[in-house]
Formats: C-alpha cells, structure tokens, sequence
C-alpha cells in the first residue's frame, strides 16, 4: 500500500450495523489519505452506500470508530460530518425538488442578513460563482431543481459539496444518471479536486468507472470487506473476480471478507 | 463577492416574453382572482346589485377573517405532508376557556369590564392554543403517529374538552373590549384610522419594491424594467386604497350612529350622520397574520426548512435540518393561530359555545387547496390559501343571499372544491 507516512484524513475502523438482524455492513475498515480517491466497489446490495452513509452522519453504526486526522470523531447527525469537512454527493443527489439551486446548495447552510432573515442575493451570487466554474452555461438560477435537467440537478449536488471547502468527498455513484460528455466532466472535477488536496471516496458498482480515478481501491461483498489494493497492484480481471467471487488477488491486501 | 458574478448572469430582461411574465405576476394566483371576480360579479347580477355593496363586501371580509387565519398555518402543515384535522375542535376548546376566563375566572380578580381583560384572553387563547399544537405536534414528529391520526384523534378529544369545560353550557357576554376582535361596531376603526392604516400600507409596498430592486441591481442580477415595477406598485396601492375606500363607504347603522355621536358630544342632525366603519378589526388582524406568515414562510431560515421537508424530508434530513423539530414548530404554530381565530369567532359571536367552529377543519383545508397548496407537499403560498378562504366565503354568503337552502349551499361548497382542485391539477400539468 502506498503509504506515504501521512495520518489519514478518514479511517473507519471496524464498523457495523445491522438492520433487523441482517448485518449491512460487518467488520469493514477502510481509510482516505489527502489527495487521494479511493473507489469503493461492489454489487449493489454490497454495504458500499450503508457504509458511507454512516460516515456522512445519515446512520449510526452499531459498532467500530471513525477517525478524522488521527483524531476520534464522533458523527452522530449529517451536521456532524459537515462539521468534519466531510460532504456527500449522494445517489439520489438528495435535492429539495421544490427549491431552486441556490436553495439547495445552502439547505441547512443558509447565509443570512444582519436582520436574521434569509440572504437570497448573496447565496443567488455565490451560486452564480460557483456553477460558473462547474457547468457554465448554468442558466436557471431561479427555476426549482425539479425543472432541471439530469446533468444540471447534478452540479447542483457537486456544488453544494464543494461549495463549503469539503475535505473529504463521497461520490455515490456519481455518474449513474449522466451521459457520457457529462461523466467525463465529472471525471475532470475529481481529477482537479483531487490536486487541490481533498480526498474522495468514489462508489460504484462498475469498475471501468473507477479505475481510471482511483489511487486503491476497497471491495465489498454481502457487508464484508473482500479486501483493499492498489491500482498498480491488482488487473480489472482481478478486482472483477474480487467484486464476483470474493476471491482475493496476491496484490491485494485481504480482509475478513475474502473466502 | 460583487462584480465578478455579473459576467455569468444572462442579459437583463430577456427581449421576448409576454406584458405578464415582465411583471412576473404568477398566473395562477391572477385565475384565482379572476375566478373571483367571476363569483362577485356573477352573484351581483343574479341578486339584483346587493352582493357587490359596502356593506355585502364588509361582511364578507369579516366573516372570512377567522378561516383565513388558520388557513395560512395550514399551508405550512400540507406543505410538509401533514395534515391538521382538528383545528376547527382546538378553536371550540380555546373559545370556550377564554370565554370562562372572560366571564368567570379574570372578573373574580380584575372586577368586570377590566382593560386587561381582553389582552389577556387573547394572550391565554394563544398560549392554549400553541400548546395544544405544540403537542400534537410532537406526538407526530417524535413518536412518529401518522399526524392524520393524531390531529383525527385531536378532534374528537378538543371537541370533547370544550364541551367538558362548562358541561356545554354557552358563556355570554363577552368583555366590551374583546368584543372588538369580532368586528361589529365595536371592532370597526373608523374612517381616519383606515386611511392612515392605507397610507402606510402604500408607504411599505413602494419601500419593499424599491429596496428589492436595488438589491437585486447591486448584485447584478436581472431585474424587472421599471415600468412594471411602477405597474406593479401602482396597482397593489391601487387595490389597498380600494378596499379602504369600500370599508368607509359602509356607514354604521342610525342608531348606533346616534349613540356615537352623541357619546362624542356631537349633535344628531336631521338627515343623519354618515360614520364610516372603516376596516374591521378582524380583517386587519388576518391581514397582518398572513404577511407575518408569508415573512415566515419565505424569509426565514424556518420556513425555507418547512418547505425543503415538503419537497424531499430525506434530503432535508442530511442537509442537517432538525425536521422532527421543524415539524413540531409547524404544528405549534397551527395551534396558536387557532387560538387567534378563536378570539375572532368568539367575539363575533359574542358568546363561547362548545359547537363553535365545527367542521372549520374543512373550510381551513379546503382555502388551503383551492388556494394551490398541493396535497402532495411542498408547494403552497399563504396569499393563495388567503384568497381561497374568500373564495369559499363569498360563495357561501352569495348563497346565503340568494336564499339558497343549507344542504345545496354544502353541494355547491363541496362541488367547487373538487372542480378547483381539478382545474389546478390540469394547469400544473400544462406547466411541466
């Protein structure tokens, strides 16, 4: 593993949940140094969006640590994790359809004037800024997210991840819904991210996807960790086997999942 | 933080679009209005004029006043996906005990017709009020009961507490001075006082429209042209000095005129003494009820929460919004301006009854939909629901003075509001 000596920004040690006695997640550690993506791969149905969904704070787990620069953080509420520089672009992009971008990238965020009332112009303004640099031909300001198309919905959820100086990014399964100009600017964005020092997380469920972005990646199986490696390290017929069989390749560090 | 935005945002006023969308006047609250006028003026003609008189239009507004309170909270709990079925039961139950308090409890303290009598019926008619919705409220965001079964659950048991807190016996009369909120002589300003208040109603709307342009051009965002903010301007001043005019136009009764006056040491005349009543008290507490909530609802980080909720509760969940205590707020909220309308229907009424206002739950909900709130949540306005409950009200005293019988007036109610929703449900989808 390339371990260049940092702390980790993340380390999620030995985490669980189950729910109603089936156990989504089990034992799974995995961690993101600065700078770094790391894909987390696996069928749907494998703990991959249950996993990250505890480190944005949306579920409590039932057992393991989070560990944010070394330190132990306590993420009990999205707030929490917000407050840890942790934001997520989720799969269903989780927008408020009824409300316009600037609504939603400041939903829970909200600026607000002297008086305690809500700054429109000046979140309308930053909104303007900062879908200027992610999709410029962003025209509708004032329209609710619902009368948006696929890709721009999109930007508005990457935006209101990056807007508030994310240090660490979950993607889940950030290019799910996008055709294929629009998946390559997502692919550009993480790349730039990436530069400016922000470890990202990337879900999905295929591999072509992520290793082109990934530094390592982790593979989930039935809530179990299969294993970890680097890119260099393993083949796509490997990760793939990893993915599928649970069989986990000599380049690839194990973990309790692998049969 | 300024300039550099200025370069993304289109071209000011785009050059197409119609006299309509350059004012962005929303067109469905003017089919609401024009649905109106067709209401006023259709029932004017079939009564031979009496419908569209100062004194028919007076009453209207007073009687609208008490449902348009609670329609405006009722907009914020559709729009969350909720549904409050009791409040017509909350008012019967706060109507009765401030109207025990009035008659029994303060006067045991204060000695009758106390100045502190009505302020404090109206503070105690909130405070129950708010703290029968705050419950409520919390049974449904905390424990997770369906709020159709809590607030179904609430009907019976408020309707069932009312009846409790005198064993059904009606309390009258109600303090002089509380009798104002109803309206009536007592509740009429007078025609200096409604002038003055249209004055500064003009004032207010000319400072908000330029503050909000200006605003807007310093953050170089497109803006209206002037013309139609001057349009704009004008006819919103238009309409208040209107309604001003029409309430001073209606002239308090002979009598009562006559007492007046001479409780003014003036001398009655031989013809009589035309006395404006000017806008009623009720009418200017609803009024100030539904800008406050609209303020709420669209200037507050609050209401911003109360409709992100509507349109998605996952994602206002793990935006961080605190939606379990949101929701309480709302129904809170709901709760106290039933307790407002309680003051209202039981001044009007002069008497506490425990029937008092049975099934208003439905003429609340009914202004709310037909007003544009959607059942499916997340949309809704207060100014419609507003609108709505004057659209049911004037159909209802139009029949009323037409002499048509009770059960057809409920058919026709009934009628319209299914129509309405029709209708409503046809122009969003005309929309998309």
């Amino acid at each position: 593993m390339p371990t260049n000596g940092t702390t980790p920004l993340v380390e999620m040690r030995n985490i669980s949940i189950a729910f109603g006695g089936i156990k989504a997640v089990d034992g799974v550690s995995v961690d993101l140094r600065p700078g770094e993506v790391v894909g987390l791969l696996g069928h749907n149905g494998a703990g991959k969006s249950t996993l990250i969904k505890i480190l944005s704070g949306a579920y409590k787990p039932d057992a393991g640590e989070i560990y944010v620069n070394g330190e132990h953080a306590d993420i009990a509420t999205p707030r929490d994790a917000k407050r840890y520089g942790i934001e997520t672009i989720y799969q269903t992009l989780a927008l408020a359809d009824n409300i316009d971008a600037a609504g939603n990238i400041f939903l829970g965020r909200e600026v607000l004037t002297p008086y305690g009332t809500l700054d429109d112009a000046t979140m309308e303004a930053e909104t303007r800024k900062v879908m200027a640099r992610l999709n410029p031909h962003f025209r509708r300001f004032k329209e609710p997210v619902k009368a948006l198309s696929g890709g721009q919905r999109q930007s508005v959820a990457i935006a209101r991840a990056i807007y508030f100086n994310a240090r660490v990014l979950i993607m889940d399964e950030p290019t799910a819904a996008l055709g294929p100009a629009e998946t390559q600017q997502v692919a550009d964005l993480v790349l730039q991210l990436k530069k400016e020092g922000i470890g990202i997380f990337l879900i999905s469920h295929d591999i072509h996807d992520v290793f082109g972005l990934a530094d390592r990646v982790s593979v989930m199986k039935n809530g179990k960790l299969v294993g970890s490696a680097s890119v260099q390290d393993v083949t796509q017929d490997e990760v793939l086997g990893m993915i599928i069989l649970g069989k986990c390749p000599p380049g690839a560090t194990p973990g309790p999942g692998a049969s | 933080m300024t300039a550099p935005v200025a370069s993304t945002a289109p071209p000011p006023s785009a050059a197409s679009g119609s006299f309509l969308s350059k004012l962005e006047i929303d067109a469905r609250m003017l089919g609401m209005l024009a649905a109106l006028a067709a209401i006023w003026i259709g029932f004017d003609l079939l009564s031979g004029g009496v419908f569209l008189t100062p004194r028919n239009l007076w009453n209207l507004s007073v009687q609208t006043a008490s449902v348009a309170v609670m329609a405006t909270g009722m907009v914020l709990v559709i729009v969350t996906r909720n549904i409050d079925l009791s409040v017509g039961a909350i008012l019967g139950v706060v109507g009765m005990i401030i109207g025990v308090a009035q008659v029994q409890w303060l006067p045991a303290y204060l000695g009758l017709e106390h100045p502190l009598t009505a302020p404090l019926a109206v503070v105690l008619a909130m405070v129950i009020g708010g703290s029968i919705g705050l419950f409520q409220g919390w049974l449904i965001a905390y424990l997770g009961i369906p709020s159709f079964i809590v607030t179904l659950g609430g009907l019976l048991v408020w309707r069932g507490a009312a009846w409790w807190v005198t064993t059904g016996q009606t309390v009258a009369p109600m303090d002089t001075r509380f009798k104002a909120f109803g309206g009536g002589v007592e509740g009429a300003l007078g025609a200096t006082t409604t002038w003055v208040i249209a004055a500064i109603a003009c004032g207010l709307i000319i400072i908000a429209l330029g503050f909000s342009r200006r605003r807007r051009l310093r953050f170089g965002f497109p803006v209206r042209p002037g013309w139609a903010d001057a349009v704009i301007a004008a006819l919103a001043c238009g309409i208040v000095l209107a309604a001003a005019a029409i309430a001073n136009a209606y002239p308090l009764p002979a009598g009562t005129a006559r007492r007046w006056a001479e409780a003014n040491g003036l001398t009655w005349p031989e013809g009589g003494l035309f006395i404006p009543h000017g806008v009623a008290l009720p009418v200017l507490i609803a009024i100030l009820v539904g800008l406050v909530m609209t303020f709420i609802a669209t200037r507050r980080r609050f209401g911003r929460y109360v409709f992100a909720i509507g349109g998605n509760p996952e994602a206002a969940e793990l935006s961080g919004i605190n939606t379990r205590w949101t929701l309480m707020k709302v129904f809170g909220l709901m709760g106290l301006l039933c307790g407002i309308s309680a003051c209202i229907s039981t001044a009007r009424l002069n008497a506490a009854t425990n029937a008092a206002g049975s099934l208003d739950e439905l003429y609340v909900i009914a202004s709310a939909v037909i007003g544009g709130t959607s059942l499916a949540g997340g949309v809704g306005t207060i100014a419609g629901a507003m609108l709505g409950a004057l659209v049911m009200q004037s159909l209802q005293s139009g029949m009323v003075l037409l002499g048509v019988d009770t059960p057809l007036q409920n058919i026709v109610v009934g009628a319209v509001l299914v129509l309405a929703v029709w209708v409503d449900s046809l122009y969003r989808r005309r929309i998309k």
